[in-house]
């Protein structure tokens, strides 16, 4: 036993083939599974169903009573956010940042977390968890601070202010995540390709990157997902050229009352980006969500 | 796994060391800097010394009496969630489907509302629950019960404990369902011989395997929750009255609303230092059990 116990390396139990194993997954009996499993869809599905009905309804049936569907079915919503800038502006302000963001966070987090699961060094632990306590630290608290900073060195209101602000909880959340999954890859195959000439970099790319290519979507996929939904920090960042999405929807209210169906239609294009990218991940968001370490 | 001691990692971790310093260490600075000074506007500033923060914890001033109620509010916000997301998740990750198409389809839709922006979130909730166009508070105020969530304290806690629910618990099935994936299909086979009870192989199989991923979740909702601001600003900014002004809409209001930044900093490092002290405890026991399962394996 020697005294290095990686903070959370990944685990090396083998795994039994899948189909074997979710065979014998036994849970309670099937037809209780799938009410419990019916139920809750339902229930997660019920208030997104609501807002697309609404989304596509005129302000008229909205308010003149309640409808399951709509019976004067509508794509105005939709078409004004796409043809007025001030709205589809919004959406391209919000992904600018998220994919700034998403890189900066995933090549900060690379060389950090591949020394974190390779190496023992000063401080380490220490380090680890202070990189954590950035992702536990309210944005609230920093909202403020964040608005002077940026403001000082000339960033605010610009997509790179809000990337950099959710640095702070998305680089060491992708450190974490990173680290799950490199430290599930065997050290042999470091010193492999060292003895074989490698140069480290060369090595790095062309055989560690390919590797852990299911760790870097994951983390990529976090880092999009935390920042794309972060509104506080976007919104105090900003104020007219970078507006996020989110910030604009808040205009839906205005002196003639709420314009019930814009707010519906401009929530259910927020949700796309998101289903979209889950699409591509389903396979590893199990693995991801238990930040690499199961 | 044993790892080399090797300082020069060090330049490994110095860009990130460097970006998140950027973004943490200069503001949270700032935040002790106007922590100890009053300011009347105009960027006039005086020391004030400590005393916002003896302001702050001492209940029987106006500042402490507000800080002290909304953090008991948050605390039971935060005991609620995780007294209802933690046993529904680990329901709802037993329910799984076991193979083909059927898991791809209830992993895509659980992760769902994850990736909903928060202010969204709030809005889906505020107009779902409205009793006149809303689907859930029309047919709640028709079955009989009367449901006004902007009026009624009860019905705002509820509103957005359900809406958190509705939001979070698939963090929480995700999780447990990574775990029971991990668990090898041995293990089973040895509780179908034995003769185990389906409680049996959830006691003594399902749940420590689990106990590492529980915690994981723990500690993300905890955190999660205890920082909430968003979704319940959005849905009842914080009303009626002050009955749901958790601590961040508090200090959202203080800084923001009011200004007054020398209380709201003083507030920002308590609400900070409790949140750091309670993740120190969920850190230490989960890197306990990970040292105890490497001396386990070793």
């Amino acid at each position: 036993m020697s005294g290095t116990i990686a903070v959370g390396s990944s685990d090396v139990e083998p795994v039994a083939a899948p189909l074997a194993a979710n065979r014998a997954l036994s849970g309670p009996r099937v037809t209780g599974r799938v009410v419990v499993m019916t139920l809750y869809l339902l229930f997660l599905m019920l208030p997104i169903y609501w807002l697309v009905n609404m989304s596509l309804k005129t302000n008229m049936e909205i308010t003149s009573g309640l409808t399951l569907w709509p019976r004067d079915l509508t794509f105005d919503n939709y078409i004004k956010i796409f043809t007025d800038e001030s709205w589809y502006s919004g959406y391209i302000n919000s992904l600018t940042y998220v994919l700034i963001n998403t890189v900066l966070s995933i090549s900060f987090a690379l060389p950090a977390a591949y020394a974190f699961s390779r190496y023992r060094f000063l401080g380490d632990k220490h380090l680890f968890f202070w990189l954590l306590t950035n992702r536990m630290a309210p944005p609230a608290v920093f909202a403020l601070p964040f608005f002077n900073l940026y403001s000082a060195i000339g960033l605010f209101d610009t997509p790179w202010a809000v990337a950099l602000a959710h640095c702070l909880f998305n680089v060491p959340l992708a450190v974490w995540i990173l680290e799950g999954f490199m430290s599930g890859v065997p050290r042999e195959i470091d010193e492999t390709a060292a003895i074989d000439g490698y140069s480290f970099p060369r090595f790095f790319v062309k055989i560690f990157m390919p590797l852990i290519a299911s760790g870097v979507g994951v983390a990529a996929f976090f880092c999009f997902m935390f920042s794309w939904v972060e509104l506080l920090l976007a919104r105090t960042l900003t104020s007219v050229t970078a507006k996020p999405i989110a910030a604009t929807m808040t205009r839906t209210v205005s002196a003639s009352g709420m314009d019930w169906g814009l707010l519906a239609a401009a929530g259910v294009l927020t949700i796309l980006p998101g289903a979209l990218v889950i699409w591509f991940v389903r396979n590893y968001i199990a693995k991801g969500f238990a930040l690499g370490r199961v | 796994m044993t790892k080399t001691l090797n300082n020069r990692a060090w330049f490994f971790v110095l860009p990130v060391f460097a970006i998140v310093a950027f973004s943490a260490i200069l503001p949270l600075m700032t935040v002790v800097n106007y922590s100890v000074q009053d300011t009347f506007g105009n960027n006039q500033f005086f020391w004030n010394g400590i005393g916002w923060f003896q302001e702050l914890l001492d209940p029987s001033s106006q500042l402490g009496e507000q800080f002290l109620s909304s953090l008991m509010r948050t605390l039971l916000f935060s005991a609620i969630i995780l007294l209802i997301q933690v046993p529904l998740g680990i329901a709802v990750a037993l329910s799984m489907p076991r193979e083909g198409w059927p898991v791809a389809l209830c992993l895509v839709l659980m992760a769902l509302p994850l990736l909903i922006p928060w202010n969204v979130v709030g809005t889906i909730w505020q107009v779902f629950a409205r009793g006149d166009i809303g689907l859930l508070g029309w047919t709640v105020n028709s079955l009989g019960i009367d449901y006004n969530y902007t009026g009624d304290p009860i019905d705002a806690w509820v509103t957005i404990i359900v809406m958190d629910v509705w939001h979070w618990t698939s963090l929480v099935a995700l999780l447990c369902y990574a775990g029971l994936k991990s668990i090898p299909d041995a293990y089973y086979q040895a509780a179908r011989i034995d003769g185990a009870s389906r409680w049996a192989v959830f006691r003594t199989i399902q749940l420590p395997k689990m106990r590492r991923v529980l915690l994981i979740a723990v500690l993300l909702r905890f955190m999660d929750s205890f920082m909430i601001y968003t979704e319940p600003f959005v849905l009842t900014g914080g009303g009626p009255g002050n009955a749901t002004t958790f601590l961040s809409i508090d200090l959202v209001k203080l800084a923001l609303g009011q200004f007054d930044l020398g209380k709201a900093a003083a507030m920002s490092l308590v609400y900070n230092l409790i949140i750091l002290a309670i993740c120190w405890v969920f850190y230490t026991v989960m890197t306990n059990v990970d040292a105890e399962r490497e001396r386990v394996e070793a």
